[in-house]
């Protein structure tokens, strides 16, 4: 073997393992931030750290069930918010704008999608708290909608850009008018996307704190009604984190696994979809 | 208004005699800035079955899709002249209620990714049907010939179909919303001899009740399934004929030389 196949060899070998490493790197990362929080969470993880409430300080057995219902509470306030806009959004590009028009409303989409979360928040802040007087669980929903609207509206577009354009005129040549054809035609045709689409965008704002801490603020106690300030559990993990207690240190981990396998399950389910509905098609 | 007909002959034209469910004149279309179709006149029998028979790109499918108005669905198009439906101008009618009354295959079947049922179900639920749906789809399967093969599985998705089941269930969707007329834009050529020799059969049948206009890039299919044959060349109409005399003896010499396969 001559010299020059020596290298060629060589230089083969080892960027095949760098680049393995690097891919490695990137999976192991996922596993031990996994790994990481399931170590330091799981030994807090019992019934009542679901249905209890906060407790004082160095009072043992307290329990983030109001921030579950909080979070829960936030992330139907977001949906009534980004799901319509989203997604009526992504059927005014996929379907009527011409190309100008298009142009700009993708880009601000955009541009709204790279606004980082704290301003979103701020801005949440100028436009619901300051009038209301109050934080409350609305001014929550609020900014995380306005967060949910960029996700949504791209990926459904993309996924409604996607049905052929067949099955529109199919709609049309039997006297279906151009909204009648998205509503009975396209949209159902492209809803496993859609749904996947609400919920990795529901999954994704589950844990935005930034945008929360100014505007639900967080609770002690049980959330009533949407105006009132509301925990929820990313909130709740930065509180209790920054404090100097054991106890709450303990309570930030397990809620982050909590937080975590949301992330995580709805992910799966997600794919799961999207893998039935590939098999349908066949 | 000049419409090209047969010249004179033994056997009278036959669209002249009849009732004319459509009536095209003065028609030139534009793409853009390009022109696609050059002052086409062209007469459409009733309850006849019609042919557009022409090379690739000589606008016989254009020219169909005029019929409905589904080159509106495309952006930057424009035509001039007037086309007649039962001597009502159809560009100024309702599109939608247009849509109902000239309806339109398409050369890939293109169900719907819903039941076979939803799918023939789909025209009359939209335009709001009156009595049994149950009985319009029966109805309107048997008359596409496909209600045999599908009565015992009308909840299953219309993609578990053969292509040419799949292209008979558009017909019998199409059918669904009582067409007068049924445009065809070469709904066998992505079809097996045997489905296309079932379509042939039905389009014979339909046209009791149904105006029928198909174009195709098979003259022999056209030679079997037409009453009239209209010969298309780079946007112009070049003849229109009753079939055995355009494909016997044509007039116009670039008919016989498409027709005699000097070129096409």
């Amino acid at each position: 073997m001559s010299l020059r196949m020596i290298w060629r060899k060589t230089v083969n070998v080892i960027m095949l393992s760098l680049t393995g490493l690097c891919a490695l790197v990137t999976v192991s990362a996922l596993f031990l931030i996994l790994g990481c929080l399931a170590w330091k969470g799981a030994s807090s993880i019992h019934w009542s750290f679901f249905t209890n409430l906060p407790a004082p300080v160095g009072e043992t057995g307290g329990g983030i069930a109001n921030a579950i219902v909080g979070t829960g509470k936030l992330l139907m306030l977001a949906a009534l918010v980004g799901i319509p806009v989203g997604l009526l959004g992504a059927v005014y590009l996929a379907e009527f704008a011409s190309s100008t028009s298009a142009f700009f409303v993708r880009y601000a989409t955009d541009l709204l999608n790279g606004v980082p979360s704290i301003v979103i928040g701020i801005f949440a802040y100028t436009v619901v708290v300051i009038p209301m007087h109050h934080f409350s669980a609305l001014a929550g929903g609020f900014a995380l909608g306005v967060m949910m609207v960029p996700i949504i509206l791209r990926s459904c577009e993309e996924f409604l850009r996607n049905v052929p354009r067949s099955l529109r005129e199919g709609a049309m040549a039997v006297g279906a008018s151009k909204w009648k054809t998205i509503a009975t035609v396209v949209i159902p045709a492209a809803s496993s996307g859609i749904l996947t689409a609400i919920l990795l965008s529901l999954a994704r704002v589950a844990g935005e704190t930034a945008p929360l801490v100014f505007t639900a603020f967080g609770n002690q106690f049980w959330p009533h009604g949407l105006n009132q300030p509301t925990a929820a559990l990313p909130v709740v993990i930065y509180n209790y984190a920054l404090s100097p207690y054991d106890d709450w240190h303990r309570q930030a981990w397990a809620a982050g696994l909590v937080l975590i396998l949301l992330v995580v399950v709805t992910n799966l389910l997600t794919r799961l979809l999207l893998q039935r509905q590939a098999m349908a098609r066949r | 208004m000049k419409v090209v007909t047969a010249s004179s002959g033994a056997a009278k034209e036959t669209a002249s005699d009849l009732a004319m469910r459509m009536l095209i004149s003065n028609l030139n279309f534009y793409y853009g800035k390009s022109q696609a179709l050059f002052n086409v006149n062209l007469r459409i029998a009733t309850n006849q079955v019609t042919a557009l028979i022409g090379p690739s790109g000589c606008g016989k499918s254009t020219l169909l899709r005029t019929m409905n108005r589904m080159h509106e669905t495309l952006s930057d198009t424009r035509l001039t002249g007037e086309i007649l439906l039962d001597g009502e101008d159809i560009l100024r009618q309702d599109v939608t209620r247009l849509r109902r009354r000239v309806g339109m295959l398409f050369q890939r079947p293109n169900p719907f990714p819903k039941s076979i049922y939803d799918n023939v179900a789909f025209g009359p639920r939209i335009n709001g049907h009156k009595g049994s749906l149950d009985d319009a789809v029966e109805h309107s399967l048997r008359r596409a010939a496909l209600w045999e093969e599908v009565k015992d599985r009308l909840n299953r998705s219309a993609y578990g179909l053969s292509g040419g089941q799949q292209q008979r269930l558009c017909i019998a969707r199409a059918l669904a919303v009582d067409p007068e007329v049924l445009l065809l834009d070469e709904p066998c050529s992505a079809l097996d001899p045997i489905s296309t020799a079932k379509i042939e059969e039905l389009l014979i049948q339909l046209k009791e009740n149904c105006t029928i206009v198909i174009v195709t890039h098979n003259m022999q299919q056209a030679a079997r399934v037409s009453d009239s044959t209209a010969f298309m060349l780079t946007g112009e109409l070049v003849e229109f004929s009753p079939t055995p005399q355009l494909f016997t003896t044509p007039t116009d010499p670039r008919t016989e030389a498409y027709i005699t396969g000097r070129f096409g």
